[in-house]
């Protein structure tokens, strides 16, 4: 069913005038995220106020039949945020408040709209520390990293977002207010249920507060970069450093072509005829980073770099962070349209990741570039295409196909840290089996019996239809006593 | 298969794509069509909107700059007319570009914008009388007529020592309407002379003769802050360079290029390429930021036209800021001192429109006694982008309150930036406050620590005495 005038201004009278649109200007603004090729108008789109508003959007969505799609900072990768048929867009990013920064339990309690970067930087101010740090950090927002369980460059050391989710006050899929998790830092009661919603991409319920785990901030880090000649040089040095039983706080790897594109941007400096790069990073007590920073460089040179060196401070390392973040984009200048992934597989398996990845570019002759998390196997496979030319993008497809056939063969993931969400959704049997989707199938409908949070992302819903379903705890009650008292 | 599967992954690839390879007739129209391969250079990824001062202001994501390229997209493949509320998202932009400085694929938001302000024009939606006549007026009238510019400047200048001076002093500009008061506020304070009674139009070089510049005149910074081609003149013969400022110069073309007149702009972009062609200088060496960033683009603006295409990417090849060129030259030591407290702030034409960060930080390292600390958020927008802080009063006051802030907690006394907009609009945020800071461009400063002249003033025409530096340099006289 339509939205219609009617429910649009149901909706209005929830949210206010001021926070309801639905312009053409507004509806083709959020039809997108940071998906290649994704587009999609939504009917309208909603800015609530507070928890309970979220909650009535909800239910009316139960109600009246439409879907609703959470949106944070549209920066996903995997199309979670592209609205779908007769969809209503809750914008969560304008929830911006950080509510608390509890320095004795060493909590933050935020609004999910609160950019990560803007808590990274507001408990650094405190000398409290929130490791993950997606390339998008100055962007996206908590809500959309929980959403995603996001991870970043700090993945291998400091691990991903469900490592620090301690709570979420979360809007259920029929409107309930639900809250779980706490700041007891041990809590066995019962299943952990921020466990299954973290990951969710916005199919089982709305997050609408995060309780996050803070650490201590590191005293003090060392960056070190390598330069190398071929990228089987430099996955040496990671294996060595591995070997080492180092645990850098970052061990990034850019190819050539993704070192080129980086340059034309951040013009900081990096040879252009290089044929991989290692950005790495220590943090801790000052003696062992300054140990491990040497053991790192020491290793590099073993391996046969070209060049090694620590950056001369943090400024100057903080730039090479800021520079790899934008290898992404980066690669866009080569051709309009960069479709990046990001299988994963153990780490061990990563050079050969690396080799028959580019094998399968050459042999579909697609342009590649290749960088990634060198420490936890996260690879970012980007092929550079252009939308207008469909013969490439068939075989964009193709490739990429295969590229996750060989990621599952090696023991990895289709997808480490983006999201199955719409682009992925098709390789996902392939890596969990019939059961493995059958069995998140069920989940959705037991949580979502009318399939209005975000269908569609992940998997196919199978909406329940016989007969009319309860909305709240109350009316299932009375829905149970009146089917008892009947004859 | 259930009734209500919501769309496909794969449907809205498809979706997608058609749109791409076969798109409806667009609205879009003539030769200024924004193009389709900048279009989808943007992989919306929003790693520009936290760089957005429209977007900072509002949240909105029509006034980010992905979304006005999403806008742009839709309308060039006919997903939507040329509407109101893409004219105001347009118009709000303050085309800073510092979504270009942030953006890794190399979006060319700024030639985008601009294509799509001129369709704006093309299309009429806005058209009106008033606003017609006072386009052709203002816009197309006065800036393409630097004679009938100083002319009016004059009359600026009488009205400002006498009518305004005596209405603001018995307090009669408060019975003004509210927005003739706020234009009162915006409009800088004439001086007595403009550049051509200041300086010839060719100096020799101190010394040997290293090169040939040519200097742009200026069409507004002319009337308003003449001193500045003085100073350039001054700062560059002490370098050896022989220096001349072709009569016969006009504006630019920014202004209206900006403004959805490219048209006009390239009329004028074709006569300033004639007169420096004609001057056979090495170099084309400019104080304005503004012009310097729009000059630099020639080669895009007239890429059209056959005729002269090479002669705009020729001359914009030339284009040096005088903080760029100084630097190339190895900038001589300044020995004058300067004992103030200076912040610098980044005129966005400059970071963003040009690129150029560190050569007037490393002059103004240069000069003695010179205490420099770096202003917070220095390539945030100031709101005066261009006529921005006449067109969209309250958006602009609200960039300079942030500006003003973050200039306050410098702690400075003194304010250097490379563009006479920004300094028009920090002097007037200085002035609203009560605040007793001087501004300045770095020209003036790099001028007066070398000891040389200053610029002719008072009713005889002496050179004028220091403003900032302590002794009295008299190195070279003019
Ligand atoms: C340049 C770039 C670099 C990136 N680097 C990384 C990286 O290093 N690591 C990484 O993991 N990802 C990365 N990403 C992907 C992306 O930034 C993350 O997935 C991020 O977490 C998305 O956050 P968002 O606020 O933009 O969410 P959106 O894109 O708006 O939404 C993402 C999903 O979350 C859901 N959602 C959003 N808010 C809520 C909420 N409050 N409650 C429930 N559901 C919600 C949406 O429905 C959607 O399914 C990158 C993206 C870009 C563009
Ligand atoms: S303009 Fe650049 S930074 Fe902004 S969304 Fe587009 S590609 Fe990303
Ligand atoms: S030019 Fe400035 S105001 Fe306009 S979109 Fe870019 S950053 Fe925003």
């Amino acid at each position: 069913m339509p939205v219609t005038d009617a429910v649009k201004s149901e909706l209005r009278r929830i949210v206010s005038d001021r926070g309801f649109r639905d312009e053409p200007e507004d509806l083709i603004t959020h039809a997108y995220d940071g998906t290649p090729l994704l587009e999609h108008r939504p009917e309208a789109i909603v800015i609530p106020q507070s928890t309970e508003q979220v909650a009535a959007i909800v239910r009316l969505a139960n109600d009246a039949d439409f879907k609703i799609v959470p949106r944070g900072a549209g920066s996903g990768l995997s199309g979670g945020s592209v609205p779908v048929d007769n969809s209503v867009v809750v914008l969560l990013s304008p929830r911006r408040e950080i509510l608390e920064i509890d320095e004795a339990n060493l909590t933050a309690l935020v609004e999910p709209g609160v950019v990560t970067g803007t808590l990274a930087d507001a408990v650094a101010a405190r000398d409290l520390f929130y490791p993950p740090d997606p390339g998008s950090i100055s962007i996206c927002t908590l809500g959309g990293n929980v959403a995603e369980d996001s991870g970043g460059l700090r993945g291998l050391k400091y691990g991903v977002t469900h490592n620090y989710v301690m709570g979420l006050e979360v809007v259920t899929p029929t409107g309930e207010v639900l809250t779980t998790g706490g700041k007891a830092f041990k809590n066995v009661a019962g299943y952990r249920l921020h466990d299954v919603l973290v990951g969710s991409e916005g199919t089982l319920g709305i997050f609408t507060k995060i309780l996050l785990r803070l650490l201590p901030r590191p005293q003090a880090s060392q960056g070190v970069v390598a330069h190398f000649a071929c990228l089987e040089e430099a996955a040496t040095a990671v294996a060595g450093i591995i070997a080492a039983k180092i645990t850098p706080a970052m061990m990034e790897f850019l190819d050539q072509t993704t070192i080129r594109c980086v340059e034309d941007f951040a013009k900081i400096g990096l040879p252009r005829d290089i044929g991989a790069l290692l950005l790495m990073e220590s943090d801790g007590h000052p003696a062992v980073v300054a140990e491990e920073a040497a053991q790192m460089e020491a290793i590099c040179r073993r391996a046969g770099a070209l060049h090694v060196a620590q950056a001369a401070d943090p400024a100057e390392g903080e730039r090479m962070k800021t520079a790899r973040r934008s290898a992404f984009a980066a690669l866009a200048r080569l051709k309009p349209t960069t479709i990046l992934e990001d299988a994963t597989v153990p780490r061990s398996a990563l050079p050969e990741m690396v080799a028959r990845v580019e094998e399968v570019a050459r042999r579909h002759g697609i342009l590649l570039g290749t960088f990634g998390h060198a420490g936890d196997g996260n690879l970012h496979p980007t092929l550079c295409t252009d939308e207008r030319d469909h013969e490439e993008i068939h075989r964009v497809e193709t490739a990429f196909a295969e590229i996750f056939d060989i990621a599952i063969e090696l023991g990895g993931t289709i997808t480490g840290e983006h999201g199955v969400g719409l682009s992925k959704k098709p390789f996902l049997e392939k890596l969990v089996g019939p059961p493995g989707i059958r069995m998140m199938q069920d989940l959705k409908q037991v949580m979502d019996p009318r399939a209005v949070l975000n269908p569609g992302k992940i998997i196919e819903p199978r909406p329940r239809r016989e007969g009319r379903l309860p909305n709240t705890q109350a009316e299932a009650e009375a829905m149970a006593r009146s089917m008892m008292e009947r004859p | 298969m259930h009734t209500e599967s919501p769309s496909h992954s794969l449907d809205l690839v498809d979706q997608a794509r058609r749109r791409a390879s076969d798109p409806l007739p667009s609205a879009f129209q003539g030769v200024d069509i924004p193009r389709h391969g900048d279009i989808i250079n943007c992989m919306h990824c929003g790693l520009c909107l936290p760089h957005c001062p429209t977007y900072t202001l509002t949240g909105e994501e029509k006034h980010s700059p992905r979304g006005r390229i999403r806008l742009i997209k839709t309308i060039a493949e006919g997903g939507l007319e040329i509407t109101p509320g893409f004219v105001e998202s347009m118009h709000f932009c303050l085309l800073c570009r510092a979504c270009e400085t942030a953006c890794p694929a190399g979006v060319k938001y700024g030639e985008l914008a601009e294509a799509a302000r001129a369709q704006i024009e093309i299309s009429g939606v806005l058209r009106s009388r008033k606003r017609s006549i006072l386009r052709a007026l203002l816009l197309r009238g006065l800036l393409t007529r630097p004679r009938l510019l100083r002319v009016v400047a004059r009359l600026l200048w009488i009205n400002q020592w006498t009518f305004q001076a005596l209405a603001r002093r018995t307090g009669l500009m408060r019975l003004m309407p509210r927005r003739l008061r706020e234009l009162d506020a915006l409009a800088p304070r004439i001086p007595g002379r403009f550049t051509r009674a200041m300086v010839p139009e060719t100096v020799r070089p101190e010394g040997k003769p290293r090169c040939r510049v040519g200097l742009l005149q200026g069409c507004l910074a002319d009337v308003v802050y003449p001193e500045l081609n003085h100073d350039a003149m001054q700062v560059l013969r002490h370098h050896g360079c022989e220096v001349v400022m072709p009569r016969g110069q006009t504006c630019c073309g920014s202004l209206l290029g900006h403004n959805g007149e490219l048209e006009a702009a390239r009329r004028q972009a074709r006569r300033l390429i004639e007169v420096f062609e004609r001057a056979e200088v090495d170099w084309l060496v400019i104080t304005t930021a503004g012009c310097g960033s729009f000059i630099r683009e020639y080669g895009h603006l007239l890429s059209g036209d056959p005729d002269w295409a090479e002669r705009a990417r020729a001359l914009a090849q030339r284009v040096r800021d005088i903080s760029e060129i100084l630097v190339e030259l190895g900038p001589r030591v300044p020995t004058v001192p300067i004992h103030r407290r200076l912040t610098y702030h980044e005129a966005c034409h400059l970071r963003h429109g040009q690129g150029i960060a560190e050569p007037p930080r490393q002059l103004l390292a240069l000069i003695p006694g010179l205490e420099i600390v770096e202003l917070p958020e220095s390539s945030w927008c100031c709101g005066s982008a261009g006529i921005y802080n006449i067109t969209n009063t309250d958006d602009a006051e609200q960039l300079l309150e942030r500006k003003m802030k973050n200039i306050v907690s410098t702690g400075a006394d003194l304010i250097a930036t490379g563009n006479p907009g920004c300094m028009g609009q920090i002097q007037h945020g200085c002035r609203s406050r009560g605040l007793a800071l001087d501004v300045v461009h770095p020209i003036t400063l790099l001028r007066e620590s070398y000891g040389l002249p200053g610029p002719p003033s008072g009713l005889l025409g002496r050179p004028r005495r220091p403003l900032f530096a302590q002794g009295h340099g008299g190195l070279g006289a003019t």
